[in-house]
Order: C-alpha cells, then structure tokens, then sequence
C-alpha cells in the first residue's frame, strides 16, 4: 500500500500542494561511490532542533513579526548530543516529542546501530538542523546554506546524506 | 526541504529523503524517497520506539544501497500507533503558526468586507 501523503495535513492545505505536475524540470543523482558498509553517513532534519545552552535558537520571533518569513539559518548537532542538550524552535509542529526524544526527528541513534551491526560504514561526527518553514523560493537555502551543508559534507568525507522534513 | 535535498544531491553527495509526504518529494524529482505515513514532525517514529525508528533509518540505508537511478521510491509499510484524530491533533503547535493566523485574520477581514 503506498502512504497517505496526506493522511495528517489539515484539509484546508491540500490543494495547494496536489496541484500542479512537476516543480522540476529535471532529477538529480549522485551515485553513492562506495559499497554502503564502508560509507560514512550523516543526517539533516528541517525540526528546528538546536543545542540549548550554546547554540541561539532559530529566529521565532523575527516570523511572529513577519509571518512570510522563516529562519533559512542551520545549526550542526555533533553525533554524540545527549537529550538534555536538545532544544526545538519550530511554530509549525509541536515540538514535545522531540524534546522527549530527539530521534523521532533526527535518529542519530539508529545510525548508531547500523553503524554497529557494519550494515554502514560509520556515522558521521556532525549532522544538520534546519527549520522548516520558508520563504517562498527558499532563496538563501538554495545560493547559501544548502551549498554551505554540502561543502562541510564534503570536507569531512562523509559519503551520504539522509534528509527528513519536520 | 526539497530544495536542500535538490542542491546538496547537485553538488555530489548522495541523498535519501524520509518524507510523510513522499507524493509532494515525487514533484521536486528526488533522488531517493522513503515514503512513512506518519504525523508531521515524527518522520522517523513514536518517541522511544527505537525498533521503529531502526526500520524507517534502514530502509533509508537499504534504498541508498540498492538504488540505481533517480526518482526511486520505497513506502515503509508501518501503520501509526495512534488513533488518526488523537495523531493529528497531537503533531499540531499549541498555537497556530504565525502564518496561518496571518491567513486567517485576512479572510476575517474579507468575510467582514463582504458583509457590509
């Protein structure tokens, strides 16, 4: 059975996202260049997570402000975060669960395993948090942050994402 | 979400992108889409359910492997643990989004025009 994409958006919201075909003219690929076992993967989640204490959270009250506006910034989470460092800025879902359990959106401990049972290579050292609700475009993620994310992937020779929206 | 998946995947990293909406992933021509049907803001499980959360991570981490061309699609067959109506309340903000109440306050406004 394939899933309901839109099984828990409010019914007021559906049209605008059926409608229309494409909103790309063409795919993207990059083939993974090494068996999966020996890759090093690294996770990005659009949660609005951040680190309490020593990271600023993301800007709501600039968007309470200015309601067409979301922070396009992005905060690295190091692989070893604990739950007590956990912080969610995100005005678009209800951020208990994540406070309870970081992993429903960001599941550094899954990969952990993986890692352990060598279904992967290793896990990367730090993954990204961005928060989700954008500007129309997403123009600052497209010339700036995204090309920034990729290019700190890339240094730190980690072969693999794996993105969730929130 | 699209977007970042779009340009780090054109920069020469492989992405999967885990999405409760993966029909809306197929229009942005992704990669790789792991479709869950699971509430906004739990794209991996229920809090605490680490078996969950392992199943959708692997079956990530399988496509990842196995997958030879764009726009492949896996849907991960787990049925969500909670009453549909008691999910979809619970994954929503306390408050609505600033958005969303800019929203509402305009059709307020128009309602109200329309009805002088």
């Amino acid at each position: 059975m394939p899933v309901d994409s839109y099984k828990f958006l409010p019914r007021s919201f559906r049209a605008g996202y059926e409608q229309g075909s494409f909103l790309a003219d063409e795919p993207v690929w990059a083939p993974l260049e090494k068996p999966v076992t020996e890759a090093s993967v690294a996770l990005l989640t659009s949660a609005g997570v951040y680190l309490a204490g020593s990271q600023p959270p993301f800007d709501l009250e600039r968007e309470k402000a200015n309601p067409l506006w979301g922070d396009p910034s992005y905060r690295a989470i190091p692989r070893d975060v604990q739950q007590s460092q956990i912080g969610a800025a995100h005005l678009h879902i209800n951020t208990r669960d994540i406070l309870e359990d970081f992993n429903v959106a960001l599941p550094i401990r899954a990969l952990d395993t993986l890692a352990e049972e060598g279904a992967i290579g290793s896990v990367a050292a730090e993954h990204y948090s961005f928060m989700g609700f954008q500007e129309r475009g997403a123009k600052e993620w497209q010339e700036q942050y995204g090309p920034e994310v990729a290019a700190r992937i890339q240094a730190a020779n980690v072969d693999a994402l794996l993105l969730a929206p929130a | 979400m699209p977007v970042l998946a779009r340009v780090i995947e054109a920069a020469g990293i492989p992405t999967v992108t885990v999405t409760m909406m993966p029909d809306v992933a197929e229009k942005y021509r992704l990669s790789r889409i792991v479709g869950v049907e699971f509430p906004f803001g739990h794209a991996f499980g229920m809090p605490g359910d680490r078996e969950m959360q392992l199943t959708v991570v692997r079956t990530a981490v399988d496509l990842l492997a196995t997958s030879t061309k764009p726009e492949s699609r896996v849907d991960v067959e787990i049925e969500w643990p909670q009453d549909t109506k008691v999910a979809y309340r619970d994954w929503q903000p306390s408050e609505p989004s600033p958005i969303v109440a800019y929203n509402m306050a305009r059709r307020a406004a128009i309602e109200e025009k329309r009805g002088e």
